[in-house]
């Protein structure tokens, strides 16, 4: 029945009018898309032209010339290879310790029974409510009169315990159904060996999500490292740039070429990744 | 407690564990540490005294919106998030709205769009930093209509703000038109066959159905824009420091000055006033929290 309407709506006459709407949506969404787009463009373009170039009137998108040694000479300036070394292991230290942990509270919350979950449960959720812009203080104190300050353990210590990932670990496993859990019980299978080997696997677009998340977060985070990183080979790649920036305040083609490189890692897990942020997104509403 | 019991308990304790440990120690602490700080006189020394309210008395000391610190970095907040807001809900709401059906290449128009939201944050602002430059693309743009552009965005008193804002519309979106392209699909569609048929034109049905059945989304979108707007801090930090002047600074900004000295130098730290501004943050951020836990019982009613 649906299938007959949907195929008779295709076959009705397409009127002028329609047609007109159709076309003035594609001509707005291409306009939309080269707004999103314009800034890359102009980053990829300036990062071949010479610093004089970048703001020539009138501009040019194509540069006259390709000065690929831009290229070349921003790993020289600054130790641009050490900040991607130091951001690629923060992230993925970040992103394992948040999954492990967030997936194995997040069962005992959703799962299991015990004496004042659910108050400890509330504690967790009050504190989301709560900017860390409104806490970084003390705990930069805290990490610093534990020896943390100026290493990147302070930003692991500081990133890999969020209670947003336990709440998103737990309102997913809420949905598998207690059955599962039940049966493997009376087979005779311990609490860890139902998270290991039925709610984890169950649980692997949740987890997907919040790695992507985690992955992305850690890699473009600012004002952590910007706090905590002042040794210059210990930065990770958002404020080594930002170092950069300053440095060379001039020579906008090679912060630009600097700027591309620094987006290459994060461009790339997205367009292989895409369909999870934007479906993760839609059904979490989670939020950077 | 039975055996059992105790049993389960500590087991759901193991699991717990790894996780609350860090989540005291890292998260819980500090939020308690900075309620009482902002009663304490403190500036990172062994020398820690009790204050009272004078940290509170210090920040609304001659409290006016055009000379007070606090008073210019909550007004240069609320006009910033008054600003973003509806731009984002009108951009990201007509981005769906398009994107909705029948376009062909759907989801290469929606990664696009969303792809500035996962871009790294300081080569997005330093790119727009220059774009908005007195002689930039944007600026030369604006020359062709006859608009005398003649000063970097981010150097002027005015328009820094608008930088700013520009940024974070931009950025964010392609995020809400995703939160908007969810809340389009629980649209049923028979309430647009039913106005169909009672007549409806487009603009009807879109302000007739579509706004209203929306209300939710727009609700919920609105609220986490308002408190990431309060929160705002890395754009202003890298785009313009909080100037010309203090002409963008923001609250997050101002608890910054106040604890590291502007960018990560440390002068002379007054952690237990910066506490205290902090503790305006959180109350407003509350305060929206607390709306949206009303409004989203009444919303569900309302569906």
């Amino acid at each position: 029945m649906t299938a007959a309407t949907v195929s008779k709506s295709h076959h009705k006459p397409v009127t002028a009018g329609q047609m007109i709407v159709t076309i003035l949506k594609y001509v707005l969404l291409v306009c939309l898309t080269i707004i999103a787009l314009v800034p890359f463009v102009w980053m990829i373009s300036s990062s071949f032209k010479t610093s004089i170039d970048v703001f020539s009137i009138p501009m040019k998108w194509i540069p006259a010339e390709l000065h690929w040694e831009n290229y070349v000479q921003i790993w020289e300036r600054v130790p641009l290879a050490a900040y991607f070394k130091n951001t690629a292991i923060l992230a993925v230290i970040v992103t394992f310790m948040q999954i492990l942990t967030s997936s194995f509270a997040a069962y005992a919350f959703a799962k299991m029974n015990f004496r004042g979950r659910d108050l400890l449960f509330m504690c967790y959720i009050g504190t989301i409510a709560v900017p860390w812009q409104v806490y970084m203080v003390p705990q930069f104190i805290m990490m610093r009169s534990i020896g943390l300050y100026d290493t990147i353990w302070a930003l692991v210590a500081l990133q890999s315990f969020s209670a947003f990932g336990v709440f998103l670990m737990r309102q997913f496993y809420m949905g598998i159904p207690n059955d599962l859990s039940e049966a493997a019980r009376i087979d005779g299978l311990s609490e860890y060996g139902i998270w290991a080997r039925i709610i984890l696997p169950l649980a692997k677009p949740a987890i997907a999500t919040l790695c992507i998340f985690t992955f992305v977060n850690t890699w473009n985070d600012y004002m952590g490292p910007m706090i905590y990183l002042t040794t210059d080979v210990k930065k990770t790649i958002q404020v080594g740039l930002r170092r950069f920036i300053q440095a060379y305040s001039a020579d906008y083609n090679l912060i630009m070429a600097a700027s591309l490189c620094s987006l290459l890692p994060v461009t790339i897990v997205f367009l292989f990744l895409q369909r999870y942020f934007i479906e993760g997104i839609a059904t979490t509403g989670m939020k950077g | 407690m039975s055996k059992l019991e105790k049993r389960n308990t500590l087991i759901a304790y193991s699991f717990l564990a790894p996780n609350f440990i860090g989540f005291v120690v890292f998260t819980l602490i500090p939020v308690i540490f900075s309620i009482v700080l902002a009663f304490m006189n403190w500036s990172g020394g062994s020398n820690i005294t009790w204050a009272g309210l004078d940290n509170f008395r210090t920040i609304f000391k001659d409290f006016s919106f055009t000379k007070s610190n606090l008073g210019i970095s909550l007004k240069n907040t609320v006009c910033y998030t008054v600003a973003t807001v509806p731009l984002t809900i009108a951009c990201s709401l007509g981005l769906a709205l398009v994107l909705n059906k029948g376009v062909k290449g759907a989801k290469f128009f929606r990664a696009v769009i969303f792809f500035p939201y996962v871009a790294s944050l300081v080569a997005i602002c330093v790119c727009w930093n220059f774009l908005l430059m007195k002689n930039g693309p944007v600026n030369q743009f604006l020359r062709m209509f006859g608009l005398n552009m003649n000063k970097s965005w981010t150097s002027s008193t005015n328009l820094a703000i608008w930088a700013i804002i520009i940024v974070s519309v931009w950025r964010n979106a392609g995020y809400y038109m995703v939160m908007y392209l969810a809340g389009l699909q629980g649209v049923p569609a028979e309430l647009y066959e039913a106005a169909t048929m009672d007549g409806a034109n487009a603009w009807q049905k879109f302000t007739k159905v579509t706004l209203p059945m929306l209300t939710p989304t727009t609700f919920f979108c609105s609220i986490m824009m308002v408190i990431s707007c309060f929160k705002i801090y890395d754009v202003v930090a890298i785009m313009t420091k909080g100037g010309p002047g203090r002409s963008t600074k923001m609250l997050v900004t101002y608890i910054f000055e106040l604890s590291f000295g502007g960018e990560g130098i440390a002068t002379s730290a007054q952690y237990g006033v910066a506490s205290a501004v902090s503790m305006v943050l959180l109350a407003i951020v509350l305060l929206v929290t607390f709306i949206q836990f009303r409004g989203e019982k009444k919303w569900v009613n309302y569906m």
